[in-house]
């Protein structure tokens, strides 16, 4: 009976010395959490992509309660974060704007001619090191899809040589724009349609000669824009989103076709 | 003290846990895609073996030893790491939050993780001393974390590779382990 007693005995005993210790360091070791974090912190989508300004989901869910940081501010939550926040905190929920990345380059493979072939490491920072990548045009997409590995979404893939971002799956998280060595990649309201598509600095001519989809700075745009909405510096166009009302006029008035409807 | 040498460089090298043993192989692959995070992982192992040497081992020969309950070390020790673990988590949360912050996300990963039981019962089966038991358990967690380090430059360099569609993802990561395992079958026989 004792060679079965006393193993069960020493046995248990440490577990039921385990259980007290335990709960003896977590009352004495108690942390006190305001438990409007923890449920904001689960109303956040957990990509700890940082578009909100603060490093993660549960720094920004710390952020809302203890410093009043804005509750519109995730990107990948959207809407629907922002409401079950403004829930949780019992405040009127704030107003979201829908975004969305777009990539500001139209020449795929078909506008522009590549100058060499790289053979080292397929990532677009490693080729744009190379003379400023393999592309005719040294300003537009590489094409070798470093936007593409970062995207957790799936929301951007290369076709032709070129970027192209998938709205519908897009949540504006900026980590896309963040690997672009270009700076191509821009965050834009989703329902602002009219958009430059070249980034180029060059001038009119040098544009033309590297792509055929380039914008050559020529300012008829600037001219025919009834809000007095583009301006052209550094020899390409740049709307002025406050003043755009989107009626697409310089759409039409562009002879290169560097302003597109997305 | 020559010993005591020879324990810690054969439990990091010769003998390493995660490349020779082949304990510890999920942390392994899963937190060896960043070396800061590897590093982390490494040094909360490194802690937690040690710690956890120095409680088990009084407990095998004051308590399991007396009452010849050998048999019960497995059973007892997970009992004791996992508590171990545990407070060492609510210590830290409550007063270092920023060490918490970096080492805290990795502790309960710990916990049930095998390298650590296999340090301790290793220790045992080889009757070390309660130094030589420490000293082991130093070189065990060094190793794991030489091994995550060391992995973990390998994946970034994988990451960039041009590999054929079929192996990318996991085929490349465990082929890629083999070699690394490979390659530290070179240090056996370095102390006889």
């Amino acid at each position: 009976m004792m060679t079965y007693l006393i193993p069960v005995l020493i046995v248990g005993g440490c577990g039921v010395l385990a259980g007290v210790l335990l709960t003896v360091v977590s009352r004495l070791f108690y942390v006190k959490v305001d438990e409007r974090v923890q449920k904001i912190s689960e109303a956040l989508p957990q990509a700890n992509c940082g578009a909100c300004g603060f490093a993660g989901c549960a720094d920004y869910a710390n952020a809302i309660v203890n410093e009043g940081a804005e509750t519109n501010l995730c990107r990948p939550g959207g809407k629907d974060a922002a409401e079950s926040i403004a829930e949780i905190l019992g405040v009127a929920a704030a107003e979201v704007v829908p975004m969305t990345a777009i990539v500001k380059c139209s020449g795929d493979c078909n506008a522009v001619k590549e100058e060499f072939e790289f053979g080292g490491l397929r990532s677009c920072k490693a080729v744009k090191r190379y003379y400023g990548g393999s592309s005719s045009c040294k300003y537009g997409c590489i094409g070798y899809g470093d936007c593409v590995a970062v995207c957790e979404y799936d929301a951007i893939s290369v076709r032709d040589g070129l970027a192209r971002v998938t709205p519908l799956k897009c949540v504006a998280c900026g980590k896309c724009a963040a690997a672009c060595p270009n700076q191509l990649i821009a965050i834009k309201p989703l329902a602002q349609h009219t958009m430059v598509l070249c980034s180029s600095k060059e001038n009119g001519r040098n544009t033309r000669l590297a792509c055929r989809k380039g914008c050559l700075g020529c300012k008829l745009c600037e001219r025919n824009c009834i809000e007095g909405a583009i301006r052209v510096e550094d020899n390409h166009a740049i709307i002025n989103y406050d003043l755009c009302n989107d009626c697409g006029l310089c759409v039409e008035t562009c002879p290169a076709k560097a302003i597109h409807r997305v | 003290m020559k010993t005591l040498i020879v324990i810690l460089l054969s439990a990091m090298l010769t003998d390493n846990f995660v490349l020779s043993k082949f304990m510890g192989i999920c942390p392994f692959l899963g937190v060896s895609k960043k070396l800061d995070s590897a590093s982390g992982m490494g040094l909360a192992v490194t802690f937690v073996m040690i710690c956890a040497t120095i409680v088990t081992y009084p407990i095998h020969h004051g308590i399991l030893v007396p009452a010849h309950l050998e048999y019960f070390d497995t059973v007892v020790f997970i009992l004791v790491i996992a508590l171990f673990v545990q407070i060492v988590e609510t210590v830290l949360k409550k007063t270092i939050p920023s060490l918490y912050k970096s080492l805290g996300v990795y502790l309960p990963l710990i916990t049930t993780n095998c390298a650590v039981l296999g340090v301790t019962v290793l220790n045992i089966d080889n009757s070390y001393g309660f130094l030589q038991s420490i000293v082991n358990a130093l070189g065990a967690g060094l190793g794991f974390m030489l091994a995550l380090v060391i992995f973990s430059g390998v994946r970034k360099k994988l990451e960039y590779a041009d590999i054929p569609e079929t192996f990318k993802g996991v085929p490349a990561t465990l082929i890629a382990a083999s070699i690394v395992s490979v390659s530290f079958m070179g240090f056996s026989g370095l102390f006889g």
